[in-house]
């Protein structure tokens, strides 16, 4: 282990707690400038969060201390998600520990735990919130394990690192394959964080929503961290995609300067990533939840396309 | 499965593999798409990504009747075709028409089922061709697959027609890729009858129409003598 490889997992862990807050406040910013309507300040998600850690934890009294645990849990498994990502760096000490598919299952954990918490009081938005939650799951969660294969093929390794070395660093090649699994991961994504075609993450409205469901029964500290750890998984999911498809700029040593610079191109290509699923989200209507499973169908065959054109035009048979 | 191989590909051959990847997806998108005018706008950007390819194999081959073909298509399939098709759906007034398709994800399954058998069937043909478009022979014969399963599920007139030409479209993709295109003759030929096609089917649908009072073709299942 070396030191900087220490310190560009500490410094991209930082970052990733800093700026998920103001991703999610840009995406709302460009959301509203689409929608001609007058935005909210950047800095608004982390208005909320502190709000929500002055305020007391209101507790249902049958909540059990899955309940309880389940904010601290969530967190923690974006948080590690986000690390996870070689967003700065490909050297990072974390990069050997888990894979691709070790990061599926952190999202999976997540996921678990926030259905298994809003079931939990008994209430019945929580327990539809969460059977909801777990239908997008089981659909979701293929799609997105299968456009990782097709990147493996590629890059002959599951791990996040070797993948973005391999497409970054080596002669620029074009990939058919990567656009389908493009589209793919898009849907998947827009999926997983409760966006538009899938769930509207600003309604309250009973019968549409999906993860604020789920997260009723949360309040302060707690509703804090669940909120949190949101934005966390969309930043995630758009440094995933940003390794995944538009991995130019990251850097492979760790050192200071090239940190620098990565962090400047990451912001930028965070910036385009968040107007764009802004763009999206405008541009979609929400669909009925019965049409989820098509959506996320579709996904999941794009994926297979993607790994099946793979083999035909990128192995040179 | 060697990862270097691909490297041995020029340029010009990995963007033309990028076409034939981008046709694919329109293939899928147009088998799934529910609205005639969407679909009509698919239609148009694949005679766009037919005409990219076309105009790639003509620069780096050197072939300058492929450099007529990709004008023929850019004209007929960009501009022409989708033109009177547009105009078409606005005097029929179906613009906003939404096909009732049942069940697109067992259609999907059914179009990667194709899509493999394709990619079998082309992988010997491919091995006998020397063109630099060799590898793309299995993705125009999965688009080929792909527009005949769509003539087979769609019922109203508008997307059968549209499907027809998806699939003239990936025929022509299927000559460039293997043997760079057809005589010229024999294109000019197809363009002709196409659009000719095109105009007839155009007089068809008001017949159709006035017939039915509907641009569902399964009411033409039943014929009785009147």
């Amino acid at each position: 282990m070396n030191f900087y490889a220490l310190f560009a997992q500490l410094l991209e862990l930082v970052i990733a707690l800093i700026m998920a807050p103001i991703l999610n406040g840009w995406v709302n910013q460009c959301r509203a400038w689409l929608q001609n309507r007058s935005a909210p300040p950047l800095l608004q998600t982390y208005y909320t969060l502190s709000k929500l850690f002055h305020k007391d934890v209101l507790l249902a009294h049958n909540a059990s201390s899955l309940f309880r645990a389940a904010p601290y849990l969530i967190f923690s498994c974006m948080a590690l998600a986000s690390a996870i990502v070689p967003t700065l760096s490909t050297e990072l000490i974390f990069s050997p520990a888990a894979d691709a598919i070790a990061l599926v299952g952190l999202f999976a954990l997540a996921r678990v735990f926030i259905a298994l918490a809003g079931m939990d009081v008994g209430t019945s938005f929580g327990s539809l919130g969460s059977r909801r939650e777990m239908l997008i799951g089981f659909l979701a969660e293929p799609a997105l394990l299968m456009v990782f294969f097709t990147v493996s093929l590629i890059a002959q390794s599951t791990s996040l690192a070797t993948i973005v070395e391999t497409l970054a660093h080596r002669d620029f090649v074009i990939y058919p394959s990567l656009a389908f699994a493009g589209v793919a991961f898009t849907m998947v994504s827009l999926a997983e964080n409760a966006r538009v075609p899938i769930d509207n993450p600003t309604t309250h409205l009973e019968l549409t929503m999906v993860h604020e469901a789920m997260i009723l029964e949360y309040s302060g500290r707690h509703l804090a961290l669940i909120e949190w750890a949101a934005s966390l998984k969309l930043f995630a999911y758009s440094c995933l995609g940003i390794a995944l498809f538009f991995p130019f700029g990251i850097p492979s040593a760790a050192d200071p300067a090239a940190l620098a610079v990565a962090a400047a191109i990451l912001v930028v290509k965070l910036a385009l990533g968040g107007f764009v699923m802004a763009l999206i989200e405008t541009l979609s209507a929400k669909m009925r939840i019965f049409r989820v499973p098509e959506f996320l169908g579709t996904a999941f065959l794009l994926a297979v396309l993607a790994m099946l054109v793979h083999l035909l035009l990128e192995t040179g048979q | 499965m060697n990862p270097s191989l691909i490297h041995a590909i020029p340029l010009s051959g990995q963007v033309i593999n990028l076409c034939a990847a981008i046709m694919l997806l329109l293939g899928f998108a147009m088998l799934s798409q529910r609205r005639v005018l969407t679909l009509i706008n698919l239609f148009m950007l694949q005679g766009l990504v037919l005409f990219v390819s076309t105009l790639i194999v003509a620069l780096t081959t050197g072939q300058s009747h492929l450099l007529w073909s990709a004008g023929l298509t850019l004209i007929l399939k960009v501009f022409a075709l989708p033109y009177i098709l547009h105009r078409l759906i606005r005097r029929l007034s179906v613009k906003w028409d939404i096909e009732t398709l049942l069940n697109i994800p067992t259609i999907m399954l059914i179009g990667i089922a194709l899509v493999v058998i394709a990619f079998n069937v082309a992988q010997p043909i491919s091995q006998l061709s020397g063109t630099i478009t060799r590898a793309t022979i299995g993705i125009a014969l999965a688009c080929v697959l792909l527009a005949f399963l769509m003539l087979i599920t769609r019922s109203k007139a508008v997307p059968q027609v549209i499907a027809f030409l998806a699939m003239e479209n990936a025929l022509f993709f299927a000559a460039t890729s293997a043997t760079y295109g057809m005589p010229m003759v024999v294109e000019l030929g197809i363009a002709l009858d196409v659009m000719v096609g095109m105009v007839i089917l155009g007089v068809f649908f008001f017949q159709i129409r006035e017939q039915f009072d509907s641009l569902d073709i399964r009411h033409m299942e039943r014929i009785r003598d009147e």
